[in-house]
């Protein structure tokens, strides 16, 4: 298990009534913003399990609007993000599934769509204590929590691309703590995904961006 | 610096002879980043969250989401302050408190979860009580919460404070030995007190099921929120007087976890037994969300 902090326990200060159905969906659709570049214009929520069933009464739904607004999971906003959501001019919809069973009770797919058309797909899971985890990206099974600044870069799956990046983190002095490696396929896209400790300069990103091998990258900064 | 057991962590308070809050402080600058100012302001933005919580209600009673709860804090002080209460101040703050916050936390109000939100009334609700009361210090409050911190983190690290694992036990039952053991160490009990009491009150709730109506976090959970609180001033009082238990911490977190996994899946926060499943639980289950299953 990660480390427990104090604040783990006492806390998180956050908007009721559940730490799993309301504060964890906070934090899963704000790590969904913080990875999509601009406004948001469009958001799709699929919610399945114990979320499909119980969001109304845990406000599930409010936060995660909330979150993809850019709400902390203490932001009393929260409790009337149906309306900002439509003032900001942001289109939503909630779906539940509750066919698909072989997953984790609460979980969430969030598709956003940003002003230039550029859509990104996630999965998120609520784990219990306003903890949280994202397990694909688009449609690559991933894993990270967003506790640790995040690199996630989309690449070929070809030699030399994690060499590449872990030079570009080096030289910008960035020690990196995790680092794991996804792909779709064999010699297809992959996604890797860098954990800091300390916040991580955007000017790496550029560094990285900079072979052709290269297609995307993400920046989750704690 | 750290510790993984309550037989660690009272090995460290007993080297150093030091508080259980201020081991805690000290794991927790020696684990992160952050500097002991630096942690003592966030404790203290949670403490000012916790007064707000357990006073909103006394004033302006909000109904919950669901429509089960909201004024009952309200009616708790309105019977103290007409000189009714047959619990005495104390007790009868405490469980107003408690109740209180389980109201702002069932209206998407702001709370600090200790360890979780459906038992984020137990901690705040002693603690305040107890400050009240007994003119505490807010220094001694914030060792009180590093105190509860510390029981709450082995309870999650060697057990669970979820309650679709481990029952309301984890939840509720963890709350009320947190609140125990930080009122110990704020009225003056040693560390070793303070783990009996944390013992105590753990045992005392051993088996407690989880079964909320209608899946939401109202009802049972705020009436258990109360008995969390007493039974945590209770264990106090049986610590601070020297009355030991022959039960180590560890053990009893280990017996709590055990009795956790044997409690029948419909008994672990799913709403499909327990009080969810009463007759009168199923009827107000189908009029919140015009369903039933």
């Amino acid at each position: 298990m990660a480390f427990i902090s104090v604040f783990d326990v006492i806390g998180p200060n956050m908007v009721g009534p559940s730490s799993s159905h309301t504060a964890g969906a906070v934090s899963i659709a704000l790590l969904a913003k913080k990875m999509i570049p601009g406004n948001i214009v469009k958001a799709e929520f699929v919610l399945f399990g114990s979320f499909s069933k119980t969001y109304r009464g845990h406000g599930t739904d409010r936060a995660l609007l909330g979150g993809i607004m850019g709400f902390g999971t203490d932001d009393l906003r929260i409790k009337n993000s149906y309306e900002l959501a439509k003032q900001a001019g942001i289109e939503f919809s909630f779906a539940t599934n509750e066919i698909e069973l072989d997953i984790h009770p609460n979980t969430v797919d969030i598709q956003l769509t940003n002003e230039e058309s550029f859509s990104l797909k996630i999965r998120g899971e609520s784990l219990g204590g306003g903890k949280v985890r994202i397990v694909r990206i688009n449609n690559v099974e991933v894993d990270f929590t967003g506790e640790y600044s995040t690199l996630i870069v989309i690449q070929n799956d070809r030699p030399g691309v994690v060499a590449h990046i872990t030079k570009c983190l080096a030289d910008s002095n960035v020690n990196i703590a995790f680092m794991k490696l996804f792909r779709e396929d064999k010699g297809a896209i992959a996604y890797s995904i860098v954990e800091s400790d300390e916040k991580i300069p955007t000017s790496v990103i550029k560094e990285i961006r900079s072979i052709p091998n290269v297609h995307e990258t993400m920046l989750v900064q704690i | 610096m750290d510790f993984k057991t309550g037989h660690e962590l009272l090995s460290l308070c007993e080297q150093n002879n030091d508080s259980i809050s201020n081991i805690m402080r000290q794991r927790e600058i020696s684990l992160t980043n952050a500097t002991l100012e630096e942690i003592n302001a966030r404790m203290n933005k949670a403490f000012i969250i916790m007064q707000n919580s357990v006073h909103l209600p006394l004033t302006e009673p909000v109904k919950s989401i669901g429509g089960l709860i909201g004024g009952e804090a309200a009616k708790l002080r309105e019977t103290r302050r007409k000189g009714k209460s047959i619990c005495g101040t104390i007790l009868s703050k405490s469980i107003t408190y408690a109740m209180a916050v389980l109201e702002v936390n069932a209206s998407m109000g702001l709370i600090v979860a200790a360890p979780t939100a459906g038992s984020s009334g137990v901690v705040p609700g002693l603690l305040l009580a107890l400050q009240e009361e007994y003119s505490l210090a807010d220094e001694n409050l914030i060792n009180g919460l590093f105190t509860a911190g510390a029981i709450g983190y082995l309870i999650m690290k060697n057990a669970t404070v979820a309650g679709a694992e481990g029952g309301c036990q984890a939840e509720v039952g963890a709350a009320s030995a947190m609140a125990a053991a930080a009122a110990t160490e704020m009225m003056g009990g040693t560390p070793r007190q303070c783990m009996h009491a944390a013992t105590t009150a753990i045992m005392n709730l051993l088996g407690l099921v989880c079964d909320p109506v209608a899946g939401l976090v109202e009802c049972p959970c705020q009436s258990r929120n109360a008995i969390g609180v007493t039974n945590a001033l209770t264990c106090a009082e049986i610590a601070l007087s020297g009355i030991e238990q022959f039960i180590s911490f560890d053990e009893m977190l280990e017996t709590m976890y055990r009795i956790g996994k044997r409690i029948p899946a419909e008994l672990r926060e799913t709403a499909l037994g327990g009080c969810a499943t009463t007759p009168s639980g199923c009827e107000k289950a189908c009029g919140i969300f015009g369903g039933c299953q």
